[in-house]
């Protein structure tokens, strides 16, 4: 509700002189350097942060029974029975969930800020497809290292970013075209990856099955050293692009004017923004729904006008620890591969999005 | 304006090409049959020797069935999809692309987990009930944009695909039996009863052509056809009930198969001119020469086994919805 109601008074903000007034930014001074913090932005960041802190701590009580929270805080310093499970079992996994969840929020925000579209999501443009194309070109050709696999998912990622790209050149980034262009792109990478894991000799395509929905099931330590290191460096290169990110969502020409360098600009936006999201396909599979959605609700609940990367990152962090605690727990002792349940809610959120956007 | 095609020697041209699709279809797999024998096999009466007995079994067993299918589901997911771009003036319509078929093949998966799809009349009343309710949702939340149906098509797939991987993860065993339901296929299919669902197809294409005229008449626009006499509001639901019934018996036959019913019907335009008969009828020839040749193409991808077909559906028509996208966009056809 509480969407509606700022939506209402932005709505009605222009025209009427409402008197709800802004309040000035925080100036935040730490030695010579200093930031203006938007108040809520704040706020949000730190409640949602909080969020991610509890639902991580109730991941790692979570297992076919559950432990008490004493026994989890003394098994994170080394004591207790339960150190071996939490430690090496538990807390990957809900490492991976809180990274992977950022990386895809950041990824969602930045190709939404590029495509100037709310559907122009990663997961929805077909470059998770992609990017699984490459990592299982990696694992049947080559001989399936981390290393292989993360070069060659962001080489497919960046393959079908710039396939989708150019397809769709001539009726511009923005609009419905490039996300259906997108659609059938994904398709055939859809196609192609079931026949590459139908070709490959039956132990691999096994694997690849379970990881074809998208799956944080036996994720541990030695298969995350790689890929938080990326993830590490692309949020600096992100940090860095933030600025500029959001002088081009208004508007290329006003960005030109407002010093920002175009051409230098979109290929690093764009390898950052494919970085993030195939090396969580390299580890994890094709896990939707969190790019298309937590960009937007990020942004509802920080209060910005655009569609900023630090609540992206934090809610998709939250969403997909809820999606990965819910697939755990939800048909137990089945345990769902994550990308199950970010497919049904994703879709449902798509189909919401549609109908909203119809009424309006 | 263009002069209109010769219309014997194209639908000739294309029946003998639908012929030599069928008789690779016939001919082509794991154990490859020279053309005559394929001949003999149909013909004959079958020989005591062992390997041409194990030929004629194959032939006449397996893939004779399996050739009947794919005909009748290719005709009926082209008519289907000729059917729903013609009535909703929509260049990317398609039963496989708005979900319709996906729809269906959850019905069936559904209702065969509750113990309801035994029969062939059960599965196909869940086929066409589950595309109907398919149809009426992407409608209702896409209205006429074109491309927000597609989003709308896709949005639903994303939803049903997560539910049938649910299902799949914890009803291992019902679901192998089922598995086709997901990822449409011909493989297989020969052994289960399909004397109904191939009925039903013959009776929705009878249907389609005797609609080919009402429906000509209402792409003039509501006016006009109202001026000519035509009744919109009963060619509209008759034209839908044929749209779901043709896609749901065909999905209770080989499970959903995308893209055909986008394909098939853009290149029928290209041959038929402004004629929504001639379109329709050249759909029944170019839908399953396309899906017999996609068939036989899954034979072969693979050393061992075959891929789904509907996995070279998709292939080759995500090419054709982006071309479409590119060439028609928005606009209404």
């Amino acid at each position: 509700m509480k969407v509606e109601e700022k939506r209402a008074r932005e709505d009605r903000a222009p025209e009427m002189g409402s008197p709800v007034v802004a309040r000035p930014p925080l100036a935040v001074r730490i030695g010579p350097f200093s930031a203006a913090v938007e108040r809520r932005g704040a706020v949000a960041a730190v409640v949602l942060a909080a969020v991610a802190a509890v639902l991580a701590f109730v991941g790692l009580c979570r297992g076919d029974a559950w432990d008490a929270p004493g026994e989890v805080i003394a098994a994170l310093a080394g004591h207790g029975d339960a150190a071996f499970v939490v430690q090496e079992w538990r807390l990957p996994r809900v490492t991976a969930a809180l990274a992977f969840g950022a990386a895809l929020g950041a990824a969602g925000a930045v190709f939404q800020n590029l495509t100037r579209n709310p559907l122009g999501s990663p997961d929805v443009i077909g470059l998770d497809a992609g990017a699984y194309t490459g990592a299982l070109v990696a694992l049947t050709v080559l001989s399936g290292t981390s290393v292989q696999l993360a070069v060659g998912s962001v080489a497919g990622g960046l393959a079908a970013a710039v396939v989708v790209y150019l397809l769709s050149l001539g009726s511009g980034l923005g609009g419905l075209r490039l996300v259906v262009i997108g659609i059938a792109v994904n398709a055939m990478l859809t196609a192609l990856n079931s026949w590459i894991v139908l070709r490959a000799e039956l132990e691999v395509a096994m694997a690849a099955v379970g990881w074809s929905a998208g799956s944080l099931n036996g994720i541990g330590w030695e298969d995350l050293r790689l890929p938080l290191a990326i993830l590490a460096a692309l949020a600096v290169l992100l940090a860095a692009l933030a600025r500029p990110m959001h002088q081009v969502a208004v508007g290329d020409d006003l960005a030109v004017t407002s010093g920002v360098r175009l051409s230098g600009y979109r290929p690093l936006v764009v390898l950052a923004g494919v970085g993030c999201t195939a090396t969580v396909t390299a580890v994890a599979g094709p896990v939707v729904f969190i790019a298309l959605a937590a960009p937007q609700i990020g942004r509802r609940l920080a209060g910005a006008a655009g569609v900023p990367l630090l609540p992206a990152a934090l809610t998709g962090a939250v969403l997909l620890l809820v999606a990965d605690l819910t697939a755990q727990t939800v048909l137990a002792p089945v345990a769902l591969p994550v990308g199950a349940v970010t497919t049904v809610v994703g879709g449902g959120y798509l189909l919401w999005l549609l109908v909203r956007e119809v009424r309006r | 304006m263009r002069t209109e095609p010769p219309r014997t020697a194209l639908l000739f041209g294309v029946l003998v090409l639908l012929l030599a699709a069928a008789v690779a279809s016939l001919a082509v797999g794991t154990r490859t049959v020279p053309p005559a024998e394929v001949w003999r096999a149909l013909t004959d009466a079958p020989p005591g020797d062992g390997t041409t007995l194990a030929h004629h079994l194959v032939i006449r067993e397996v893939r004779l069935p399996r050739t009947v299918i794919g005909v009748l589901v290719g005709a009926a997911l082209a008519v289907s999809g000729a059917l729903m771009q013609t009535l909703t003036r929509n260049a990317l319509a398609e039963p496989g692309v708005l979900g319709v078929t996906g729809g269906a093949g959850f019905a069936v998966t559904l209702g065969a987990v509750a113990g309801l799809a035994g029969s062939q009349a059960a599965q196909l009343g869940l086929a066409t009930l589950g595309a109907l309710l398919a149809a009426l949702l992407v409608y209702a939340v896409g209205r006429a944009s074109p491309l927000r149906l597609v989003l709308a098509g896709t949005a639903l797939g994303f939803v049903l695909a997560g539910f049938s991987l649910a299902l799949r993860m914890t009803l291992p065993d019902v679901f192998d039996t089922y598995r086709f339901w997901v990822v449409g296929s011909l493989a297989g299919r020969e052994q289960v009863p399909y004397l109904l669902p191939l009925l039903v197809i013959v009776a929705g294409l009878a249907g389609a052509l005797l609609a080919a005229r009402p429906l000509q008449a209402l792409g003039l626009g509501t006016e006009v056809a109202r001026t000519l006499g035509s009744r919109v509001r009963r060619t509209r639901i008759t034209v839908l009930v044929l749209i779901t019934v043709l896609a749901g018996a065909a999905t209770a036959l080989a499970g959903p198969i995308a893209f055909l019913g986008l394909m098939v019907p853009h290149l029928a335009r290209r041959l038929a001119g402004g004629s929504v008969r001639l379109l329709l009828g050249l759909c029944m020839v170019l839908g399953p020469l396309v899906l017999l040749t996609a068939d036989v193409a899954a034979r072969l991808l693979l050393p061992t086994g075959e891929v789904p077909v509907a996995v070279v559906t998709a292939f080759l028509g995500g090419p054709v919805l982006i071309w479409a996208v590119r060439r028609y966009g928005a606009v209404t056809l």
